[in-house]
């Protein structure tokens, strides 16, 4: 059963959540993937405002299609979130609280997740339009002219994941795969 | 059949063509892997990985009924163009006429448009998702069979080759595998289709690994020995644990296709490029 829960997020819940968890997310979130995430780091190093106030905020890293008309949002599931490992660090240090992805995090990720009280969520690969159907309003806060790449804010209504990294060193890929493998040379 | 027998075909049929087949290509999945996800979903052992598998079956139901993109990301078009030799082009350019069927499937359809102009310095959206990739084959005959396969980043950034050498054998070709998609593991959306190219050269063997992922779904290679290798793989993909999403499970890939052809008797390429469950691609026949 989902648990659910309300963005922004609160010490309390980060520290309640553990890896493998369902959770159904209600509240405003914030989407991000490559191009936004270099820009949102080039005004954290040059001492700037984000166009968001992180603390607390959770980031989806996806990509949206264009919504046809009368949409809020088109297709819009998670990307793979390795690839904004190198800029999430300086987002812990100013407060994120959270980010929903898809795929590994690096070990200093995963440590910064401990570091800084932040969780790591997995939403399905794949079901753009399941994910899309969650958002109830979205609007483009930054960077319209990257086009798929920009920064948005979207307002979810019981969005699902699973907690991947909790703040107690818990990961559902290692543990969910141990309990399956059954290819001894691999253990 | 004689010399002069040649059959016109105006570009502007394969525009249109590539146009219509880039409206549907990501929202109408092969049948054959709404099926396989089906089966994989009686089998999966998992409990979160049943469940992952329910929201994709769901997904891919709505997007075909909403003509919604199934997952965000439509790629980048990739068209093979199986060219019969009796058939004359005319009326412009192949590769413009294949960019401006993409330019106005991908608009008309509100696909993502994903292409960037230069690679590595100043990475700008071209806006149209344009150029495509485009894979030309000459056949035999006066037909054109035009091909649209919507290739997302994610699982074509976990592919890879080797260089092997003969003396590494099936048993090489087997472990390079496995361990390509144990290392993808959740990155490539797995429930993934594993495309494996054999033989060849450096460049012949990527192409054929991803000419495998065309086959239809669970169709297995005519070459017995191959389909057993083919088994074989998927049995040991799938035990590696990795499962829907990467949440732990019994089903890791849905099927193993892999392609052979001639190489050096010093070589030994393989090449594993992988699709995620979506994987769309469809095919239309001038």
């Amino acid at each position: 059963m989902a648990i659910k829960i309300d963005t922004p997020l609160s010490d309390r819940v980060v520290s309640s959540l553990k890896a493998g968890d369902e959770v159904s997310m209600s509240g405003v979130i914030y989407i991000a993937r490559d191009a936004a995430h270099k820009r949102l780091v080039s005004l954290i190093e040059s001492g700037k405002d984000l166009p968001f106030d992180p603390r607390g905020q959770i980031i989806y890293y996806a990509g949206p299609t264009p919504p046809k008309p009368g949409q809020v949002i088109g297709s819009v599931g998670p990307t793979t979130s390795g690839r904004m490992d190198p800029y999430t660090i300086p987002l812990l240090e100013q407060g994120l609280r959270g980010m929903i992805g898809k795929g590994y995090r690096s070990a200093a990720v995963r440590e910064g997740l401990v570091k800084h009280r932040a969780l790591y969520f997995a939403a399905i690969g794949g079901a753009g339009v399941l994910a899309g159907q969650c958002m109830k309003s979205a609007e483009p806060i930054a960077y319209a002219e990257l086009g798929p790449e920009a920064l948005w804010r979207v307002e979810v209504e019981n969005f699902p994941a699973f907690v991947v990294y909790d703040i107690h060193g818990g990961d559902l890929y290692e543990e969910g795969t141990s309990k399956y493998r059954a290819t001894e040379d691999l253990k | 059949m004689s010399c002069v027998d040649v059959r016109r075909i105006d570009v502007s049929e394969v525009t249109d063509a590539v146009h219509k087949l880039c409206m549907k290509v990501t929202c109408k999945l092969p049948p054959e892997n709404i099926v396989a996800l089906q089966r994989a979903m009686e089998e999966e052992k998992s409990p979160q990985g049943r469940q992952a598998l329910a929201r994709i079956l769901e997904n891919h139901r709505l997007a075909g009924e909403l003509m919604q993109p199934a997952c965000q990301d439509t790629g980048i078009a990739v068209v093979f163009v199986e060219l019969g030799q009796d058939v004359h082009m005319c009326g412009g350019d192949l590769q413009q006429a294949i960019d401006e069927g993409v330019r106005r499937g991908y608009t008309d359809a509100y696909l993502r448009k994903s292409v960037v102009d230069d690679p590595l310095f100043e990475r700008i959206n071209t806006k149209d998702n344009t150029p495509a990739i485009v894979h030309l084959q000459m056949v035999p005959g006066r037909s054109v069979a035009i091909t649209v396969v919507a290739k997302g980043g994610g699982a074509e950034n976990m592919s890879g080759l080797a260089m092997l050498t003969p003396a590494s054998g099936a048993e090489g070709v087997r472990k390079f595998v496995v361990e390509q998609v144990r290392k993808a593991g959740p990155n490539a959306c797995p429930p993934v289709i594993v495309g494996v190219g054999v033989g060849g050269n450096f460049e012949t063997v990527a192409f054929l690994a991803k000419k495998a992922l065309l086959r239809p779904l669970g169709e297995a290679n005519p070459n017995p020995k191959y389909a057993s290798l083919e088994k074989d793989l998927l049995g040991e993909i799938n035990r590696l644990g990795i499962g829907p999403q990467g949440f732990g499970g019994t089903v890791t890939a849905l099927a193993v296709h892999v392609e052979a052809h001639p190489c050096h008797i010093a070589s030994l390429p393989v090449a594993v490029n992988l699709n995620c469950h979506v994987a769309p691609h469809c095919t239309a026949v001038l």
